[in-house]
């Protein structure tokens, strides 16, 4: 005997309708990108005269992509350290003292998220220039200047996600570890920081991936032939439309999957995010 | 093990004392509890001894050593804390070990103490277990037995049971109590349970607003209250208020006149009188013999409680052992009560103090 299609069964069938809509409507430009990246024709057309791994080859040939691989790779790493070391001990203070300003603080921490990146590139960009005058010291455009500027994309994101970690964490553990014997420093290495690793971890993470996908505010701050790999697939488009920027975005897509699996392996980052 | 001394402790905060001029001696080996109702500065007290307050005055000596101003690591102090304060990630053997690890003790060492500590709380086939992985009583015995590893000269316990259902609590207090007796630990323990505090402690101290009203023994508490406040918090009593009309006379708001021993006092004052110590029926050869009406009666098991009212504003609890008779006395049945004069104690001041307080504090 069927069952009759009451409310809640109707109720589920549109929510599950709705989701898989959702993650279609996310998913559909990555795949058409991916399916984009096998096509044999320089031209992008449907539907495809065939499929080659040629521009995956291409790739390598190009040496903006891969200066501007490095470079990204090499600012994001810097940026994420960085970032982290300032961010751990701002979301200890924000989460344990109870100082006056410390609402302001914690919102001037995520404020970099909320400012338009062609906002805070033009300004950085700037104080740069103005500092650089100051000083004598060739900022802009130097790695210094471009990582000074990606700490500010990865602090949000880090502060965010390690004060969410604290927010679940006993500070009594750590009096029970003072009480032990232990000082400050081992009692923030033996027991505080493990506590809040994943949330370091993922702080890491998408500070990381964020820093490395910035163009806006990268844009402003690039030197004359040092420029990133969003720059480089940006200016690689004003000229051709083959599918290498397909290629490359498809490279960047598996990196940044397979640094997320890894890292969910030693962290469930799913409990912090 | 050691002896502990409190001289003048204090800790302000702005123009609020949330303890003041606390000064008290743990003799080596002495299980001393601090017992009041929330917010009377017990913990913060407990937390001075630790090391993770800085008094605002005064001193505290561990062993002749004085460590007021040193930080708790510096101390060997072991303390349990009321949400036992395991760390998570850790198994039990490690969280065990960690004291011995900070005190750089050798491998071999430290794997004998751990052991031996978790034997003394029969946790030996627990260690490679991890913390959530243990009911709450058995945390708890991790969270003492990493204490006690690493030979405390002070055991400080922050109302360790008050995690506990009620039937464990019975059972741990008595564990910790015969442990502590064993292993002749000076002992400082922090609960707002008197039930508790009565069952173990050597010498009970009894705080409020932040300063110490009395110390003394279980039987000193009770039997000889220092203040209204000791004598509504540790037991029960009934408060008649009234004023003392003579000396040895205790005239009621009501007007009733009971033989009592006034000890020099005049004016307002209040009568305490304990439910266990009235009697009920025909009484004779009791100073005080007034008849009254039942207005309420409790059926507890063990003892039945009748609340009796004497005149229009005075109203007593009497506390009856619970005998078999069928003739328990009914709501609105005209009775006698009677009291012999000293079971009446005299205090200057009025209302329950003890009852006041409660209504103000909520649990912090």
């Amino acid at each position: 005997m069927r069952r009759p299609l009451d409310a809640s069964r109707l109720g589920r069938w549109a929510l599950d309708g709705v989701a898989a809509l959702s993650l279609g409507f996310i998913l559909l430009p990555l795949a058409l990108v991916i399916w984009l990246a096998f096509f044999r024709q320089e031209i992008p057309s449907f539907p495809p005269e065939g499929y080659s791994l040629r521009w995956f080859g291409a790739v390598f040939n190009h040496r903006s992509f891969v200066g501007g691989f490095l470079l990204s790779l090499q600012v994001g790493v810097a940026a994420t350290a960085v970032g982290l070391a300032l961010a751990v001990p701002a979301s200890l203070a924000i989460a344990r003292r109870r100082f006056r300003g410390r609402a302001p603080v914690n919102t001037l921490l995520l404020m970099p998220l909320v400012v338009p990146g062609v906002v805070l590139g033009t300004s950085i960009y700037v104080f740069q220039i103005e500092s650089e005058i100051a000083t004598g010291w060739p900022l802009l455009g130097s790695t210094y200047g471009l990582v000074a500027a990606h700490v500010l994309i990865v602090i949000p994101w880090a502060v965010r996600l390690v004060t969410a970690s604290l927010a679940g964490f006993d500070p009594t553990v750590e009096e029970a570890a003072k009480n032990l014997g232990a000082g400050p420093w081992t009692t923030f290495r033996r027991v505080t920081l493990p506590a809040i690793r994943p949330g370091i971890v993922a702080g890491a993470m998408f500070g990381f991936v964020m820093s490395f996908g910035n163009l806006e505010m990268s844009l402003f701050l690039v030197g004359a032939g040092r420029t990133t790999l969003p720059i480089a697939i940006l200016q690689y488009l004003e000229w051709k439309i083959d599918p290498t920027v397909a290629a490359a975005s498809v490279m960047q897509i598996a990196l940044i999957g397979a640094a997320m699996l890894v890292t969910d392996r030693y962290v469930k980052i799913s409990q912090v995010v | 093990m050691a002896q502990l001394e409190l001289r003048d402790l204090s800790k302000r905060y702005g123009e609020h004392y949330a303890v003041r001029s606390v000064s008290l001696d743990v003799a080596d080996g002495e299980f001393l509890v601090l017992l009041g109702p929330s917010g009377c500065g017990k913990t913060t007290t407990l937390r001075m001894i630790a090391g993770f307050v800085e008094p605002s005055g005064g001193s505290a000596r561990i062993g002749g050593v004085d460590v007021t101003y040193l930080p708790p690591w510096r101390r060997n102090t072991g303390m349990v804390f009321q949400s036992y304060a395991l760390f998570p990630h850790m198994t039990v053997a490690e969280n065990v070990a960690f004291g011995l690890e900070m005190r750089k003790l050798d491998k071999s060492e430290t794997a004998a103490r751990s052991a031996e500590a978790l034997r003394l709380v029969r946790l030996e086939g627990y260690s490679e277990r991890l913390p959530r992985q243990l009911s709450g009583g058995q945390q708890q015995r991790v969270a003492l037995a990493r204490a006690l590893a690493i030979r405390p000269d002070v055991l400080l316990l922050d109302e360790p049971l008050s995690n506990l259902d009620a039937k464990l609590r019975e059972e741990v207090r008595i564990e910790i109590r015969e442990l502590q007796r064993q292993l002749g630990l000076t002992t400082v323990m922090v609960t707002h349970d008197q039930e508790e505090a009565l069952t173990v402690a050597d010498r009970l101290v009894v705080m409020a607003d932040g300063e110490i009203r009395q110390i003394g023994s279980q039987r000193d508490l009770y039997e000889r209250p220092a203040d209204r406040f000791v004598a509504g918090f540790v037991g029960r009593s009934t408060f008649l208020d009234g004023h003392v009309a003579a000396p040895d006379a205790f005239e009621t708001a009501g007007g009733l006149r009971l033989a009592s021993l006034t000890q020099g006092i005049s004016g307002p004052a209040s009568l305490a009188l304990r439910p266990e110590r009235l009697t009920l029926g025909p009484t004779n050869a009791l100073d005080n013999r007034l008849p009254g009406r039942v207005e309420f009666v409790s059926y507890l098991g063990a003892v039945l409680e009748l609340h009796v009212r004497l005149s229009p504003a005075d109203r007593v609890v009497v506390q009856m052992p619970n005998r078999g008779d069928a003739a328990v006395p009914k709501v609105g049945d005209a009775v006698e009560v009677g009291w012999p004069r000293e079971a009446g104690l005299v205090f200057a001041g009025q209302g329950n103090p003890a009852i006041e307080r409660e209504n103000q504090n909520v649990e912090a």
